[in-house]
């Protein structure tokens, strides 16, 4: 065996690898590198199918107030998910925070500002019942939230009386709100390019801190070159969306609904990469014996999680009620499926331990440009969810394809396509359980947890 | 009973050559293994060793290395497991395949049940199963539950699997690592009464002295390079040959001289109490009492499934088993270790015998597996610092010598030896003051055995406690300065090194005839 850190051959491969952190570094960071990729390309072809309207300001910001909310979905369920859970309650649950914070308003006149802090307790206290089930009585998260689904649907038509509850105008800001035109005599949307230029600049610091740690620390660096044609594609990427914002029809420009989705990526990725408590999550996920025996209360971060989930469902519940300018019956049905899919097309594992925020978003916005892509051409919703279905199965499936793999060589792809999990947890060593440990450290019932 | 000619092999890889992303994990490795013959594979940790059967067995298929092997003259293509053992090559890892829910009988026929047009031949599979059983020496019903046996007769079950389908040839991967002195005994002899039938084995595993009294001959991976083949019956193969030809130097001795500097006693259990958490009659601990000094290196020696390992684990923040009486002193003051993170708190660790349930996290990185244990040393405010973590990670792996291309590879990726440096690497990084080590030199080799000794020593030599669980009697007699022996889980002894001796650590771990004198 030779390593090889000091092998001259070695910063081959250092380019493309280090083009992949951008994404996050870790075990998905390969397959975020192919779902942006599959994003891009996804994009350029409805580009050129309908004619360049994909790329247009207005279809942009509708895109982004259409499929805010499941984006901020996604985030949630991205932590449930490696923690080796599922919510399946999040439609019902943003429904019923949608119809209490509309009646709140509608009824009770509550200024919406404090509607808004309503929601968001309302959201905190339902993730601290299902939590509560979860983490302290153990019953699968499948199931908590499966009732959740039914609880909450419930709540929402009994509240609601299954009509629709219209919402104040002002509130329309959280969901159909834009950044606010400055008054100087420009022909674009200041704010929003601000806001790119904010964004560029945070690229290209976050590179030159990163390269000043790794020579700190000594570890291996990516060439010069790697870092600058990454930072110029970034940065120029973001500049040029934000001018796309910033120039669509006059009164619009970038959505409030996708700042604060912007905001809450950027808070959630700091939670999960640089915090203990994100650490927790990936070490409980991926092992939970491992991590309680490290010191970890596994407990304490399933509760958290679940109820994260929650509120955060209570957020997209409530700008989607305030673009639909009312709360109805019907809201949010089926959401907790175009976030499912969004976390594993971004890359996170069915068995836990594995996802990044980041890939989740890139991944809803694939469903997303998706959907939007194939309305743009006039596809009917049937042919939309066939679509959406097989994407889903193709790209789970070449994912779990490509990991079987490992690399091979071209004769081994033929004639080994089964023998999938052998080569990434190839057995080794050997474990001689404590007889009863398993039962006892782990809260969760059987299938609550996985090998 | 030589046999030269290589048309007589019954396997020949020549020329294997494995890589992986990074890392060259076999160039160029030839081996042959004769009819009948008890081959031995030794080697430093990730030299290469399971690699190699690794890629024999199918689990990395034709296509995914370079190189050919023959089987019974012939040429193969392995495209997985399934297919060597049709052709009749068993391997056994370690990682026991059982499944814990099924029927001993079950197991041994999973995925090649008699059966007629579908229809499992229950009667058949039985009496089979009773034959197998025989053959390998497990007197067990074969309706029992695999999770109602133990390590040992699991491993036995595992054998009596292999030979259902009719192997020609056992790979057996480190088989002794997690076996005590009996069973390994009772395996070893085994597989010497399989020879004599005509099945040969190849055996890979670090007690070289099982090694020496087993093996006909033995090749030495070094580095992914096989360097040499000692022919055991040509004479002049002892341990200390085996181990210059694995480290390419002799080891003047096993374990570092002492410098004993104890102090007084800093941490005691009393009258520990712990109810098996199924079982409620079952008692894992029945009134233990032990204590440790300041710099003293406390030895705890007992069978398999006497207790140790939950004994440890109970003190260490209650995670095994339920409690119901007891005290720990530390430092004079009573102190109530409720949960885990409590137990760090107050300076304890423990470095768990199997690391891939209770010790790691597979899918994580070496960089984050080391610092995981103790967060808040490298955090401010719940933020970490991760610039601090790679230095970390880079001190222990230098420290610990740890085999890899870099320490943001991920653990699964590592070889089981450095693996187990890595767990230790975590709860060292805790700086506790009372260091429990359950079995911490499974699977290491013996430089790095040598190396983990010198750590220990050095550990005590600051003051530190240090705990160590062991089911290797030389192990426990050349570190510790004291042994605890345990029995059903009750401690039966308190022998000081200099009066212990095989004999009498066995006597004191067979029987409850004394009482601990702590
Ligand atoms: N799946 C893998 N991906 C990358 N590297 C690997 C993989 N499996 C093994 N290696 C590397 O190949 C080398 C040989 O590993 P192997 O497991 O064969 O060692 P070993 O001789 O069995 O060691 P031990 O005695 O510690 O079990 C090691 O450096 C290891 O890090
Ligand atoms: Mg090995």
């Amino acid at each position: 065996m030779s390593t090889t850190a000091n092998d001259p051959a070695a910063p081959k491969k250092g380019g493309l690898s280090d083009l992949r952190k951008v994404f996050g570094g870790g075990q998905s960071s390969l397959r975020q590198f192919g779902i942006l990729g599959s994003l891009i390309v996804i994009i350029l072809i409805f580009q050129i199918w309908t004619g360049g309207l994909t790329l247009s300001p207005t279809n942009l910001i509708n895109v982004v107030n259409q499929y805010s909310y499941i984006l901020i979905l996604a985030i949630g369920m991205v932590m449930v998910i490696i923690m080796g859970h599922i919510d399946l309650s999040v439609g019902s649950v943003a429904a019923f925070t949608g119809i209490i914070v509309a009646k709140s308003m509608a009824e009770w006149n509550l200024p919406w500002p404090w509607a808004i802090v309503l929601g968001i307790a309302v959201g905190a206290a339902i993730g601290a019942w299902q939590g509560f089930w979860v983490a302290y009585i153990g019953v699968p998260a499948f199931i908590v939230t499966l009732a959740g689904m039914l609880i909450f649907r419930g709540g929402n038509q009994f509240i609601g009386q299954s009509t629709t509850t219209p919402v104040p105008q002002e509130f329309g800001i959280i969901g159909a709100g834009y950044l606010p035109e400055l008054a100087v005599p420009l022909n674009f949307n200041v704010l929003t390019m601000i806001l790119g230029v904010v964004g560029a600049g945070w690229i290209v610091w976050n590179e030159v801190r990163a390269r000043r740690v790794q020579q700190k620390m000594g570890s291996e660096r990516a060439p010069m070159w790697v870092s600058v044609v990454k930072v110029v594609v970034l940065a120029g990427v973001i500049l040029w969306a934000a001018w796309l914002f910033a120039t669509g029809r006059p009164g619009t420009s970038f959505p409030i609904s996708g700042i604060i989705l912007v905001a809450l990526v950027i808070l959630y990725s700091f939670i999960t990469n640089n915090t203990i408590f994100g650490r927790h999550i990936y070490a409980v996920g991926g092992n939970r014996i491992a991590a309680t025996l490290s010191g970890v209360k596994d407990r304490r971060v399933d509760f958290f999680v679940m109820m994260n989930m929650s509120v955060l469902a209570a957020i997209a519940g409530m700008i989607y009620v305030a673009r639909a300018t009312a709360s109805g019956p019907q809201d949010g049905n089926g959401w907790e499926l175009d976030a499912i899919a969004a976390v594993f097309i971004g890359g996170a594992a069915v068995s836990g331990g594995i996802g990044t925020v980041i890939g989740s978003v890139i991944g809803g916005l694939v469903m997303a440009f998706l959907n939007n892509g194939l309305q743009l051409i006039g596809a009917d919703a049937d042919v939309v969810q066939i679509i959406k279905g097989l994407v889903l199965l193709f790209a789970v499936g070449v994912d779990v394809w490509s990991k079987s793999q490992g690399r091979p060589s071209i004769l081994g792809i033929w004639g080994n396509r089964r023998k999938a999990r052998l080569q990434t947890e190839a057995p080794d060593e050997a474990p001689t359980t404590v007889p009863g440990t398993q039962s006892n450290l782990s809260s969760q019932p059987e299938d609550a947890r996985r090998p | 009973m030589k046999l030269n000619t290589e048309q007589h092999a019954l396997l020949e890889m020549r020329s294997i050559t494995k890589e992986f992303p990074g890392v060259k994990a076999l160039s160029d490795v030839s081996i042959t293994v004769h009819p009948a013959e008890i081959h031995a594979i030794c080697g430093e940790n990730g030299a290469g060793k399971s690699t190699l059967m690794k890629v024999l067995s199918g689990v990395y298929p034709a296509g995914t290395f370079t190189g050919e092997i023959r089987f019974r003259g012939e040429l193969v293509e392995f495209r997985d497991i399934r297919a060597s053992e049709h052709a009749g090559i068993a391997i056994i890892h370690q990682e026991l395949a059982l499944i814990p829910e099924l029927s001993v009988t079950e197991n041994i026929f999973l995925g090649n049940e008699i059966n007629h047009g579908g229809r499992i031949d229950w009667v058949a599979q039985k009496a089979r199963a009773l034959d197998l059983l025989a053959r390998v020496g497990l007197d067990e019903d074969p309706d029992t539950q695999i999770k109602h046996l133990g390590v040992g007769k699991q491993q036995l079950v595992e054998i009596a699997k292999a030979l259902a389908k009719d192997v020609k040839l056992l790979i057996l991967d480190e088989p002794t690592a997690a076996l005590n002195e009996d069973d390994s005994q009772h395996l070893l002899d085994l597989i010497r009464g399989l020879k004599g039938k005509g099945i040969a084995s190849i055996m890979i595993s670090h007690k070289l002295n099982e090694i020496e009294a087993v093996a006909d001959r033995i090749t030495i991976i070094r580095d992914g390079h096989a360097i040499e083949t000692l022919d055991v019956h040509a004479g002049g193969v002892d341990e200390d040959r085996i181990i210059r030809g694995m480290v390419g130097r002799s080891l003047e001795s096993r374990f570092p001289p002492r410098t004993p500097s104890i102090g007084d006693v800093f941490f005691e259990v009393k009258d520990w109490t712990i109810q098996h958490p199924q079982v409620p009659e079952r008692l894992v601990a029945k009134g233990s009492s032990l204590n440790v000094r300041r710099g003293e290196i406390v030895g705890i020696a007992g069978l398999m499934g006497a207790g140790r390992t939950e004994l440890a684990m109970s003190i260490f923040g209650r995670s095994y088993g339920n409690y119901l009486s007891g005290t720990i002193m530390k430092d004079g003051k009573e102190i109530v270790l409720k949960d885990v993170e409590s137990a760090i708190e107050h300076g304890l660790a423990y470095v768990s015998e199997d690391r891939k349930q209770l010790g790691l996290n597979l899918l994580d990185t070496i960089k984050r597996s080391v610092v995981a244990a103790k967060l808040t040393k490298i955090a401010k405010a719940g933020v970490i610092d991760d610039s601090q973590e790679f230095g970390i990670a880079e001190d222990y792996r230098k420290l610990l010598r740890i085999k890899t291309p870099s320490v943001e590879a991920g653990v699964s990726k590592l070889s089981g030896g450095n693996q187990q440096k890595v767990v230790l690497a975590k709860w060292m990084f805790t700086d506790p003051d009372l260091l429990i080590l359950d079995e911490p030199t499974r699977g290491i080799d013996v430089g790095a055995k040598y190396e983990i000794y010198t750590i220990i020593r050095a550990l005590a030599a600051q003051g530190k406690g240090v705990i160590l669980i062991s089911s290797e009697l030389p192990e426990l007699l050349g570190m510790a300065d004291r042994i605890y022996t345990v029995f059903e889980g009750q401690i039966t002894d308190n022998i000081p090194a200099t009066e212990a001796n095989p004999e009498a650590l066995m006597r004191s771990m067979t029987s409850a005839k004394k009482k601990a004198n702590a």
